[in-house]
């Protein structure tokens, strides 16, 4: 599945029946998205939207060097059952080992949210047979997690407009650690499974926010908002393509009338289906983990004095170095260059774009105000097209710039920049300049010239002419524009209404 | 050898390792189908540094299925014979039931489940082994078997390797012929484990034992709810005895009281079968192991292959701790055995902290009962009725030992028990020392002709100490 790369999120929505409260039965991991609320449908199916509220559970790959409790590597894309320590492969005898790296990234997780972080928190045993689990249970933190009762704020626009747009917050229930599972690979021809392992033990920081969504929208805006969080932070990769996000939870709204029990969607069939195992009739057998000691966070003031700062983790220490927050940046943004809210948030949505957008701004003339609009409408444009990230634009920012500054100047017109601009986006190695003058798309700045060619416009177009002096006066754009077509956009446009009505008036 | 330097202390010196430790590239199988055939790759850290030190491994020892027992007599290979069961002074005292008897039908048994690791020792194979001890399974032998046993205090020595029964319980145990030797042991063993994040932080000092000559500074505990139902009066006598050994020495012997003891075999009971029921789970045949031929499913698959692989001890212990820990058990089970686990090991902590050193306790109820008459009963009555002088402590995570001090009428070794403080096993192996040295327990005697090719004397066997004595 797209969303389970590296670092991957995956969304367990869940989907809770009246008087019954869902517990995470087993999903099939690849695809599972279920909605949890107390959802009542309103009549027809799928079209209105859910009259109560949708919770989330998230959960995302921690980005590490190894494992949770193992010293494995963490990589994307290795060759099956290469990264499996003897932990992983759950060889009797082997016992847990935790890794700091793991938690320092969900303490991080947890301040950013808002969390209180446990300074006490406990690891327990969460049992049930599968063939991707091979120790016959996973290592989890169900009676006390390490963060709770955070808070997540994140936008949408309202009615898809993006100058409409609301703030919203959803309560964070708690983070807790835990271990993923191996991979499972369904031969039905074979009637066989493979199994992988080397994701079994990779870390893993489940966020679980409250029912405090309204709909698929408000769902979607938050688990994007914290994806974004999350690849700030550098705690979690949180690769998820936002159509993923959108897709699963537009099929649960898809099977509206069937809310009342949890379905997961099973991308090979292309549906939602009815969970493999009963659901509330899985018992987990919960127990402690007795291999793992409590886990024991420090602060400043409770920091032991002669005590290996190797073997601690401290939160205050954590919390200072915390980079700017997503919503931190979009402000700084705002105030910094001025430009419009909802400017700063695709600014910060699309990767490497506000750089890009610093970086241009940095070596050009023109006001941000003004360099936004190019940067929003064309440049992204084009790399949506592409499907390129800033980073990998044709167009460095130095290119840019140097073009915006000839526009700037007053060297060529909009439109020859647009020319100029796509003739950039071919990579070919031309400077902005080279390209103007290869097309001769300079400004022309013979007023002599100017004056000329419109007079030829104002001979050729008597009608027009009659027109425009017998009082209908938009009909000079008409001129105007002949006149451009005429210089191959080479006039000013400003300049070329000037004249004309000069001479039209004469 | 090369550089004409020892190793360590233990270079050259043969031991035995019970099959639940890990041993890299030599079969580890618990005594059970599940594991026959299974190759570790890798050494238990206790095995590891055993080996680092320069000991030989002369083998894996026999014992009850994972561990599961109080006999020795319930792994896959077979009961194990305790070698007093053909000893001199054992066979002497047999009265011959009937002329029709097999000759070798009344073998006793070693206690177990470090069984096998206790025989080693007895029997002069190896001047030490290791052992496991959940909740006496290397101190019960021990008794049986007429040699020195070791529970270390949980967390002192690693676990690593160590195929768990119960892991808030287990530790590696140590079997010797004499209480330096044990000390030697431990000293090499001892010591955290980054690899074990249960074992302490703090750095072990080995130790040499100091030979005690005054006791008069001693208080030595005597918990009176040991006096347990079924205690044999031989035993009884020999546990009083050995009270008023130290109080003619001049120590302060005082009864104390352990309310709790009572409740420790059901507590052990619920923690330690939903400890199993976890431990077990990851035995389904698809990573290692026994699998069954079974494939119509994946579950099917599971079934069959945990039916095959393991005993009907090991099941009937799963079934149960799954049933403690279902949603609606398991406050009242787990949770109440584990306040009751709390309760049990505060009442050592008061005593421990009303100035008494040491407590001294017997080990076993009575000396090892013939194999056959062992069998009668199941391996569930076994470990009830067994381990209930020896459980407390692992309850409470303290270091124990047993030291062998007389023969039984039967002509069979009965130990008793020292319990100690906390980390403390320098004090209780130096108490455990001098009670060895006043009781000088027999060597065991084969019939003659091998008699003399024992002519160690027990203290002489010490060797690896270098306590020799004449």
């Amino acid at each position: 599945m797209a969303a389970r790369g590296c670092g991957g999120v995956w969304c367990r929505v869940l989907q809770r029946g009246p008087g019954g409260s869902c517990s995470a039965s087993r999903p099939r991991r690849a695809v599972a998205c279920n909605a949890r609320g107390g959802a009542v449908p309103l009549g027809q199916s799928g079209l209105a939207p859910w009259a109560a509220v949708v919770g989330l559970e998230i959960h995302a790959q921690i980005t590490s060097n190894s494992k949770l409790f193992s010293g494995s590597q963490v990589q994307f894309a290795a060759p099956p059952n290469s990264l499996v320590s003897f932990f992983d492969a759950s060889l009797p005898g082997t016992l847990p080992v935790l890794n700091r790296r793991c938690v320092e990234a969900t303490v991080m997780t947890g301040l950013a949210l808002n969390c209180t972080i446990n300074k006490k928190s406990l690891f327990d045993r969460k049992h049930y047979f599968y063939a991707d689990l091979p120790a016959g249970y996973q290592i989890t933190q169900q009676r006390v997690p390490i963060a709770v009762n955070g808070s997540l704020s994140y936008s949408l626009c309202k009615d898809n407009k993006m100058s409409q747009m609301v703030t919203k917050t959803v309560r964070i229930k708690q983070i807790q650690l835990e271990q993923d599972s191996g991979k499972s690979l369904h031969d039905d021809a074979r009637s066989q499974t493979l199994i992988d392992l080397n994701r079994a033990g990779v870390g893993l920081m489940e966020v679980v926010m409250e029912p405090d969504m309204c709909c698929g929208e408000e769902a979607a805006a938050a688990v994007r908002e914290l994806q974004l969080i999350l690849q700030t932070l550098g705690s979690s990769q949180a690769i998820m393509a936002d159509y993923e996000i959108q897709r699963q939870i537009k099929e649960l709204e898809n099977g509206g009338t069937v809310l009342n029990e949890t379905r997961a969607f099973d991308s090979k069939l292309g549906c939602t289906v009815p969970m493999r195992d009963k659901e509330g009739k899985q018992d987990y057998r919960f127990m402690p983990e007795p291999n793992l000691p409590p886990l024991i966070l420090y602060d400043a003031k409770s920091l032991p004095a002669n005590v290996n700062h190797q073997q601690v983790v401290n939160i205050d220490w954590i919390h200072e170095r915390l980079p700017d927050l997503p919503s931190v940046k979009r402000a700084k943004l705002v105030e910094l260059y001025g430009i419009l809210p909802e400017h700063s948030f695709t600014l910060v949505n699309e990767d490497g774009l506000m750089d890009f957008f610093e970086d241009v701004v940095k070596q050009t003339q023109m006001k941000p105000k003004k360099v936004i609009g190019w940067i929003l409408s064309d440049l992204l444009s084009h790399l949506k097209q592409h499907s390129l990230t800033a980073k990998e634009s044709p167009i460095s920012s130095f290119l840019l710039a140097d073009l915006l500054n000839l526009l700037e100047n007053g060297d060529i017109s909009s439109s020859a920049a647009k020319q100029v601009f796509e003739e950039l986006w071919k990579g070919e190695g031309k400077t902005p300049l080279e390209i103007v003058k290869e097309k001769q798309l300079e400004l022309i700045q013979d007023q002599e010239e100017l004056e000329q060619i419109c007079q030829a416009v104002i001979d050729e177009r008597e009608k027009e002419v009659m027109a425009i002096k017998g009082g209908n006066e938009k009909v000079i754009n008409k001129l105007i524009g002949l006149v451009r077509k005429a210089t191959r956009g080479r006039a000013n446009p400003l300049l070329v209404k000037q004249i004309l009505e000069k001479k039209l008036s004469e | 050898y090369r550089r004409g330097q020892p190793l360590g202390e233990l270079d050259g010196i043969p031991i035995a390792v019970k099959d639940n430790f890990n041993t890299a590239g030599i079969e580890t199988t618990c005594a059970s189908n599940m594991l026959k055939g299974y190759i570790s790759p890798y050494n238990a850290t206790v095995v590891q540094k055993l080996l680092d030190g320069g000991a030989v491994l002369l083998g894996k020892t026999n014992l009850d299925e994972f561990a599961m027992g109080s006999g020795s007599t319930d792994g896959v290979f077979g009961p194990v014979r305790n070698p007093w069961s053909y000893s001199r002074q054992y066979k002497e005292k047999i009265v011959p039931r009937s002329d029709s008897e097999p000759e070798n039908s009344n073998w006793v048994i070693t206690g177990g489940s470090s069984g096998g690791s206790a025989a080693a020792v007895s029997a002069f194979t190896c001047f030490a082994a290791l052992g496991s001890d959940t909740g006496g399974s290397t101190r019960n032998p021990a008794a049986h078997c007429g040699v020195v046993g070791l529970k270390p205090t949980y967390g002192l020595i690693s676990r690593h390797g160590l195929i768990p029964l119960v892991n808030s319980m287990d530790v590696p145990g140590i079997l010797t012929r004499c209480v330096d030797d044990a000390a030697v042991v431990l000293g090499s063993l001892a010591g955290h484990d980054p690899k074990d994040s249960t074992t302490v932080q703090d750095i072990f000092q080995p130790f040499a034992l100091p030979s005690l000559t005054d006791v008069s500074k001693l208080s030595i505990g005597i918990p009176k709810e040991y006096h347990a139902p079924g205690l044999s009066s031989e035993i009884l006598a020999v546990w009083s005895k050995a009270a008023d050994l130290f109080k003619n020495a001049g120590a302060k012997v005082v009864e104390v009281s352990l309310p709790h003891t009572h409740y420790s075999i059901v507590c052990y009971h619920v923690l330690c079968t939903a400890e199993v029921a976890s431990n077990m789970a990851r035995f389904d045949g698809l990573e290692y192991g026994h699998r069954s031929d079974m494939n119509k499913s994946t579950e099917s698959m599971y079934a069959a292959t945990r039916r095959e692989g393991f005993s009907d001890v090991v099941r009937g212990r799963i079934l149960s701790g799954n049933y403690f820990l279902l949603k609606q058990n398991y406050e009242d089970y787990f949770v109440k055995a584990q306040k009751v686990r709390r309760l049990i090991a505060n009442d050592f902590v008061k005593v421990f902290g009303s100035g008494v050193d040491i407590l001294l306790t017997p080990t076993t109820l009575s000396d090892a009962v013939p194999y056959v008459e062992f069998i009668k009963e199941d391996n569930r009555t076994r470990s009830t009725q067994d381990d209930i002088l020896t459980q407390a402590a692992n309850m409470a995570g303290l270091p124990a030992v047993n030291v062998p001090t007389a023969l039984s009428g039967r002509g069979l070794p009965i130990g008793l028990q020292f319990i100690g403080r906390s980390f403390q096993e320098k004090q209780l192996l130096t108490v455990a020392k001098w009670f060895e040295k006043q009781v000088q327990f027999p060597m065991i005697h084969y019939l003659s002709y091998i008699c003399e090719a024992a002519f160690f004397h027990p203290q002489r066997a010490c060797k690896v100490s270098g306590s020799l004595k004449n």
